[in-house]
């Protein structure tokens, strides 16, 4: 179970545009912290700061990989955003199909 | 064959289907403009879906609600971005609340329908995209959803505790 902290921490790391967008950017992808670096208008620096935010709030990880560090979102997160996907697929599978047997059915 | 691909963008929370129906573009586009026909899809038959506002010019609202096998009703909303029949229509689908007042709380997509006809078969393309406040907000779910119940429950442990 968190500690208060815990949620205090994970309030504070969601509370910033730029650590979202990098939430946003780790969802599906494996971004690099100097990758990281190009896209924003920051240094090096103050990007692995974010970083280490949302780290901390165990948001994300790092690995290294070479001379590279790698970010990743926690797996229960990207889990989620392809479950919200897949339903949205079968939903309109359903529709599509239900669309196809309307025209059919009355064709002019 | 209706559906001809599907793809999913999980990094942009982004969805595009294509599908393809042996028919006049203009009998494709009945199926969203005239409200009988819409009601005949939308709901998936356990939820079948009745619209009482239709208003697909740009500005315009759609307005529905399906019923349940219970008979409970989940009522949704759309709001008309741009309609160009029969080629284009854009919309953001949501959901309302019992009175029909569109539900902030839950996400909100954008949907964006394109038709072409070739050779008598049209083309139907639909492109779903997560708004981005809601997109953040489901991010922030994510998240906060996880640890939030437990950490109220803590509360209520603390609060009971020192009662």
């Amino acid at each position: 179970m968190p500690a208060d902290e815990d949620v205090d921490r994970l309030f504070h790391a969601l509370s910033d545009t730029t650590r979202r967008d990098i939430l946003h950017r780790c969802i599906a992808g494996e971004p690099s912290v100097s990758r990281l670096a190009e896209v924003y208008p920051m240094s090096f620096a103050a990007v692995q700061k974010h970083v280490a935010v949302l780290e901390r709030a165990g948001l994300v990880t790092k690995e290294r990989r070479g001379r590279e560090q790698l970010v990743r979102t926690d797996g229960a997160a990207v889990e989620r955003a392809r479950r919200a996907l897949d339903e949205l697929e079968a939903a309109w599978r359903g529709r599509v199909e239900r669309m196809a047997v309307l025209i059919a059915e009355m064709p002019g | 064959m209706s559906i001809v691909s599907i793809d999913k963008d999980a990094e942009n929370l982004r969805l595009v289907l294509v599908a393809e129906f042996a028919a006049p573009i203009e009998r494709v586009w009945r199926l969203w403009s005239d409200p009988r026909q819409l009601e005949r899809w939308w709901g998936p038959p356990s939820h079948p879906a009745t619209v009482e506002e239709h208003d697909l010019s740009a500005g315009g609202t759609v307005t529905y609600f399906m019923t349940g096998p219970e008979g409970e009703r989940t009522r949704g909303w759309w709001r008309v971005t741009a309609a160009e029949p029969p080629r284009a229509l854009e919309f953001t689908d949501g959901f309302a609340d019992a009175e029909g007042a569109p539900n902030g709380d839950l996400p909100a997509t954008a949907v964006r329908v394109r038709l072409a006809e070739r050779d008598g078969t049209t083309r139907m393309e639909l492109r779903f995209t997560f708004e981005s406040g809601e997109h953040m907000a489901m991010l922030e779910r994510w998240g906060a959803f996880d640890v939030f119940p437990q950490s109220v429950a803590q509360m209520d442990a603390i609060v009971a505790g020192s009662a």
